[in-house]
């Protein structure tokens, strides 16, 4: 099974890698972006059938290791 | 005194901070990351910068699962004095030993120079050699400084004075040098034993290297 969890500075938290994409955007004239954020993706194997498991143990994961929750927000999508 | 010093694979400025606490006539100990204990009898924990495990994932975040850290939990917990600088503060941060996130700069850049910097709190153990509004110059060398808190946390650091230091012009107005929230630039913990910073006071403590405001930083604790 595998989980890919998205990691996001939270909504309010200014992000200065997605500020800056977008005035690079903006400058190659690519318009009507409204708001550019940019994360990370972290996709993990694990060794369980048991979906509910799974999201469990990697919301754990989130709120220890995997995102700083002072800053960021996740969420944890579930791939048979 | 006697000051423990972490290494961690990454640290490099445990050299530095060694030095310049012998340098103020201090014992010191290096204190390798996977050690389960911290010396006996140590008066000072410092958490010195670097790129703790390459500064993979957050800066600090792995550094503060690391088995050393969580002796210096317990010695924080139990009001034992630990300074962190520049990852070190970031691993302090990351740990919840200090309110607070550091992000990326807000110019995306790594900022390496000198910079002015004005003391916000001198009730506490680590600035009380300082006056409050005084001007220190010292080094910076960061890309992820950029200090976050919400404005709950904001308020409760300024009623409990735990802001230590901003930066600031050479006038003393305060500055953005890296996005941080009221260019904050240190903090402590409200039982003001846990105190991080990114700049390093370490590497101004000679004339040579272009200043010597450090040094009073430093032997704030000796008191």
């Amino acid at each position: 099974m595998t989980a890919v969890v998205n990691v996001y500075l939270k909504q309010g938290v200014l992000d200065p890698q997605g500020k800056a994409a977008h005035h690079a955007l903006d400058s190659l004239g690519f318009e009507g972006v409204k708001d550019v954020r940019i994360g990370k993706q972290i996709v993990l194997e694990l060794d369980t059938d048991d979906k509910a498991k799974a999201k469990d143990e990697v919301t754990q994961m989130c709120e220890t290791l995997l995102a700083n929750t002072v800053i960021e927000d996740y969420d944890i999508e579930i791939r048979a | 005194m006697k000051v423990a010093v972490l290494r961690f694979p990454g640290t490099n400025c445990e050299f530095d901070t060694e030095y310049a606490f012998k340098k103020l006539g201090h014992d010191t100990a290096i204190v390798w990351h996977e050690d389960e204990q911290l010396p006996n009898d140590i008066d000072l924990v410092v958490v010195p910068g670097g790129f703790s495990y390459g500064d993979y994932l957050r800066s600090g975040s792995i550094a503060r699962f690391s088995p050393v850290m969580k002796a210096v939990s317990s010695y924080a917990n139990d009001g034992g004095k630990v300074l962190g600088i520049c990852n070190g503060f970031q691993i302090l941060t990351e740990a919840g030993l200090l309110p607070g996130a550091l992000k990326r700069n807000n110019n995306l850049h790594f900022i390496s120079k000198h910079q002015t910097l004005r003391v916000e709190s001198t009730d506490n153990a680590f600035l009380n050699q300082c006056t409050k509004g005084e001007i220190l110059n010292i080094p910076i060398a960061h890309a992820d400084g950029n200090y976050y808190i919400d404005d709950e946390g904001l308020s409760e650091l300024e009623a409990n004075n735990q802001v230590l230091l901003r930066y600031c012009d050479s006038e003393g107005n305060n500055t953005v040098v890296n996005g941080s929230v009221t260019s904050i630039a240190g903090v402590c913990n409200k039982e003001k034993n846990v105190f991080g910073l990114m700049p390093h006071p370490e590497r101004a403590i000679e004339d040579i290297l272009g200043s010597i405001d450090g040094i009073k930083m430093l032997k704030g604790f000796e008191a």
